[in-house]
């Protein structure tokens, strides 16, 4: 948890110096002719600040006794992270996956894989959710709020229906 | 007098059968557009437009106002069901709404954010009905220095020092601001911040992103961690012992969701603060002046009653500036506006004098709505609640489906997507190192306006800072937001005998976060 | 509710509509029509003037019917537009993609380099272009055109000019006045034409060259007073007030509200929507707003509005270099 601790804030502060660095392509001191902060001034003084919160809880970690309890026990479950980290993987899979396969084959993928693989529940109610869920999000985004998903490679096949619900 | 004959008439089209059961399927669609993620009032608005051409046009403004508070009415279901935010007016109602939720309550939350958004919407349209037309002159005595002070006000109301780990607040206050800063620099021209040019950062970081990213994958990420040693969800059930239990603990909070409504309707009113400060600022004060504020963000019905009668009364302050001075104030006003030329009217100063008949029909057709929106609320909600009773995996693999098509839906990039899953993962690890999320979503919805009112005024009164404090409304609102940040240090001034090291952060529970196990 | 009667302007509309159907140009859209859904990206955000009037032509091809398929907007406004140009270049191809443009269709790609070259883009038709006028708030004395640069000049430089964002449209509008007069403003950015009328009406920005369409509801209310039209003519709705070019000053200035589509759109695509919006052109809709908006609706398509953009893009050229030096 300590540990932890000291990465994150010691990332925020990576985070605050890239957003400066950033920032600084802009003005970003008083400029009195055109009246008021240029235009970088903002994020660069906030990130400053950032840098500087960041750096004060870094500092606490090494000068006062862990304050909370549980601050002594592991920062992941060691026994749930891998869930988490498989379901991220997933996610970043699916999404990967729609501009080329289209969402209406990335989507039931994921949720065949999240209800029977990884969620091991039966077929019935895995078959009806991977059916059932494009169904909806058909009717519901493109033929009811007029939303296009992306369909990628799929997209002729959606033709006859577009021609019928349009 | 003339007032009531107009309203009268305007009734008397509303209630006709037909378009009775136009408000009640105008209704249901919004209850259930607002529900989902990253859908809105503004997605339901825009489906319908097209349709009041065909429909007579009396009965058009009623099914416009019939999406609309449909809409406003279930954002807060997504809210308190998922814990997501459907819309950033739905944003204070999570803090209170999902502990409710995860306690098993989650009926009893529903119960109080209909009774709520009733009470906000029916004392605003009352105070619509008697004043719209001097108000308007409020809203233009508002230029970009009020603006400013009001956001200031809105902020400090929500976060008084005290409370939560100062530092980490400080960190996700300053993160949500620069997040904010992302894309074209209005008052220069110039993008900022777009890390390498991509072309999805130039319009920015969007509220809806954040909140789907850190409050949707985040909190599923978190919970299926957390899973193995502690029971998932709370089987939430809902009987008529309940229902009647809830509307009695509103009838305790008068109080709080009087002040709500006020507060609501007149920053509301504003074209450009809007539900959202209105939301934010409800919780605040309702928090400051309870009796026990450690409660909130634990599940105080207090908690979701204030936002809720709050943006509901916003909304319908919102159409205000719309109809008297043609300037929407936020994107589905605008979208209702575009409508309304479509049929040839005009709105702004004279829309009152030259089409009085479409004015009153419109205001009516706001009382009609509002009270089936409450009805048909209440009845829907134990399938809101059966929702949750399905298996875990389920519910989360439809969750996950639903934050990504609703987090693509608004701006239809899949840029957008991919920021979801960072802000998600990113929001897990914060979260888990007690990092509170509710600033950083509060700073990205808020930093926009106050830098640009900061900087407009400052522009125009060549740099001089004092410009602020020169000018009534706004130096009130300062001082009041003065007020607000100090109150809590006092407060803490006198507990502080008791407590250990300054540094030490304090136990009590701030900021929506569910309790650890 | 009998003051808006929707079924006698629908029957007149329909009629117009039924008309330009009978003419010459219904034979081309026979050979193609779109398939899915056409996306009409808008170069700008919700809620502001280009987006008002690019989902009021949605709504009509809706209405009558014009599309066998609906028109989706989308608003992709960020960067001025720089994302809905990127985004265009990147449809090469598409024939179910057009794009709703104002001017900064050619500006954004003045201003910063974006990697795209307006000149390969499929022009459509140009629908209007909208006009601007000086406007003051109804209770100073300003009345005319020498008055406000009197007023300014005494103000020494701390004459609050309101307007969109710092290097569209409206601050071109200023820097002309300036350089044409000499004088010097306070120039302060909102976000959209409707704020800046209210800004003006509440007092907090002394002048503003908005767009009529945005400031109308409050001249009618009296509570702005329009001084001067930059316009080669004086327009319909405003016969009182004079145009700059009248008393000796040149400066007009235009903003097209246009529809392009990607490079490479099939030929019959391009008939098929540019026979679109000859359609609606057409209808009485548009064609009372335009009238009552004091839009300039001459419609020109194909290579003579290829041949107006590149002249536009030059000229703004101009107009941006002549800024970037005297600042």
């Amino acid at each position: 948890m300590l540990v932890a601790d000291r990465i994150i804030a010691l990332g925020i502060m990576a985070l605050s110096a890239y957003f400066m660095w950033h920032a600084a392509e802009l003005p970003i001191g008083w400029n009195a002719m055109t009246g008021g902060p240029g235009g970088g001034a903002f994020p660069f003084w906030l990130s400053a600040i950032m840098m500087l919160a960041a750096l004060s809880i870094l500092i606490r970690t090494f000068r006062y006794e862990p304050p909370e309890k549980g601050s002594d026990e592991p920062f992941f479950d060691s026994v749930m992270l891998p869930s988490v980290v498989k379901v991220t993987a997933a996610l970043i899979i699916t999404v990967a996956l729609i501009p080329y396969a289209g969402a209406y084959i990335a989507l039931p993928l994921f949720v065949f894989w999240y209800v029977k693989i990884y969620g091991k529940h039966g077929w019935a109610i895995t078959l009806s959710l991977t059916i059932g869920i494009p169904v909806f999000l058909f009717f519901f985004f493109e033929a009811t709020l007029k939303i296009l998903l992306p369909k990628g490679f799929t997209e002729p096949y959606f033709f006859p229906l577009y021609a019928m619900f349009f | 007098m003339d007032t009531l004959a107009l309203l009268a008439d305007g009734f008397a089209t509303s209630l006709l059968p037909l378009n009775l059961m136009i408000v009640i399927l105008g209704v249901t669609a919004g209850l259930f557009i607002g529900a989902m993620p990253g859908l809105g009032s503004v997605n339901g608005v825009a489906i319908v437009l097209p349709l009041t051409f065909i429909v007579p046009p009396s009965s058009a403004i009623i099914l416009l106002a019939a999406i609309y508070y449909g809409a406003m009415y279930g954002g807060a279901v997504s809210s308190v069901l998922l814990g997501i935010p459907g819309a950033s007016t739905a944003v204070a109602t999570t803090f209170d709404g999902r502990p409710m939720a995860q306690q098993g309550k989650a009926g009893l939350a529903l119960i109080a954010a209909a009774t709520a958004s009733f009470v906000g919407g029916t004392i605003s349209v009352v105070l619509f009905t008697m004043f719209a037309a001097p108000l308007a002159d409020v809203a233009l005595a508002f230029g970009p220095a009020e603006e400013f002070a009001l956001v200031l006000l809105a902020f400090t109301t929500f976060v008084g020092l005290g409370g939560d780990d100062v530092p980490k607040t400080i960190v996700m206050i300053c993160l949500g601001l620069v997040l904010s800063t992302v894309g074209l620099d209005l008052i220069s021209g110039q993008p900022r911040l777009i890390f390498g040019d991509l072309p999805g950062f130039y319009s920015g970081i969007s509220f809806l992103v954040l909140a789907i990213g850190a409050y949707g994958v985040g909190e599923i990420l978190y919970t299926i961690e957390k899973s193995r040693t502690s029971p998932t969800v709370t089987p939430a059930k809902i009987t008529f012992k309940e229902l009647g239990a809830g509307l009695r603990a509103m009838n305790r909070m008068w109080k709080t969701m009087s002040l709500g409504s006020f507060l609501g309707f007149f920053v509301g009113m504003l074209p450009a603060a809007g539900a959202t400060p209105a939301a934010l600022m409800a919780y605040g004060v309702a928090r400051q002046t309870s009796k026990q504020p450690e409660t909130f963000g634990t599940g105080n019905i207090e908690g979701v009653a204030a936002p809720e009668t709050a943006n509901n009364a916003a909304s319908t302050g919102s159409l205000l500036p719309m109809l008297t001075l043609g300037i929407p104030g936020s994107p589905t006003t605008a979208l209702l506006l575009g409508g309304m030329v479509m049929w040839g009217l005009v709105p702004g100063p004279m829309l009152f004098i030259e089409q009085p008949d479409f004015v009153w029909g419109l205001i009516s057709s706001l009382y009609t709505a509002n009270f089936a929106a409450v009805v048909i609320n209440i009845a829907l909600i134990p399938l809101f609640v059966w929702a949750l009773r399905m298996p875990f995996a389920v519910l989360c693999a439809i969750v996950m489906v639903l934050c990504i098509v609703g987090g693509f839906a608004p701006s239809q990039k899949l840029h957008d997507v991919w920021l979801i899953i960072a802000f998600g993962v990113g929001g897990y690890l914060l979260r888990k190192a007690d990092y509170p999320l509710a600033p950083l979503v509060l700073a990205l919805v808020l930093g926009p306006l106050m830098e640009k009112s900061f900087r407009q005024t400052l522009i125009a009164e060549q740099g001089n800072v004092l410009a602020f404090f020169e000018r009534p409304l706004s130096a009130t609102f300062l001082c009041l937001a003065i007020v607000f940040f100090i109150w809590p240090l006092v407060g803490l001034l006198f507990t502080r005998d008791h407590k250990d090291h300054p540094h030490v952060p304090s136990k009590r529970p701030k900021f929506a976060r569910t309790k650890k196990t | 509710m009998s003051k808006f009667n929707f079924t006698r302007r629908a029957a007149m509309a329909l009629t117009a509509t039924a008309m330009v159907l009978g003419s010459s140009v219904a034979a081309l859209a026979e050979d193609w029509k779109p398939q899915k859904p056409v996306e009409m990206v808008i170069m700008a955000g919700q809620g502001g003037g280009a987006d008002r009037i690019a989902r009021l032509f949605q709504s009509i091809i809706q209405k009558e019917n014009l599309s066998n398929m609906p028109i989706l907007p989308v608003n992709k406004g960020g960067g001025s537009g720089a994302e809905a140009l990127r985004y265009l270049k990147d449809k090469e191809g598409d024939a179910h993609v057009i794009m709703a443009t104002l001017n900064s269709y050619y500006t954004t790609p003045l201003r910063t380099d974006i990697g795209v070259d307006i000149a390969e883009f499929q022009p459509l038709a140009r629908m209007a272009m909208d006009t601007f006028v000086l406007w003051v708030n109804a209770d100073s004395d300003i009345q005319t055109l020498d008055d406000y640069v009197a007023a300014v000049q005494a103000a020494g430089g701390e004459w609050k000019m309101g307007g969109t964002g710092t290097g569209q449209e409206d601050s071109l509008v200023t820097a002309m006045l300036e350089k044409e007069f000499g004088i010097k403003h306070t120039y302060v950015p909102f976000k959209g034409g409707g704020t800046v009328a209210k800004n003006l009406v509440g007092g907090h920005i002394d002048a503003t060259v908005n767009n009529p369409a945005e400031q109308m509801g409050f001249w009618q209310a009296g509570k702005v007073r329009p001084i001067v039209a930059f316009t080669p003519e004086r327009l319909a709705v405003f016969p009182d007030v004079p145009t700059a070019s009248e008393m000796g000053h040149d400066i007009v200035y235009w903003m097209q509200r246009s529809f392009v589509a990607p490079k490479g759109m099939p030929a019959e695509a391009v008939a098929y929507y540019t026979e679109m919006f000859e359609q609606l052109a057409a209808t009485e809709e548009w064609q009372t707003y335009a009238s009552e908006k004091a839009l300039v609706a001459d419609m020109i398509t194909g290579d003579e509005l290829q041949a107006y953009f590149l002249e536009e893009r030059s000229k703004h050229d101009t107009i941006l270099n002549s800024m970037a030096e005297s600042s």
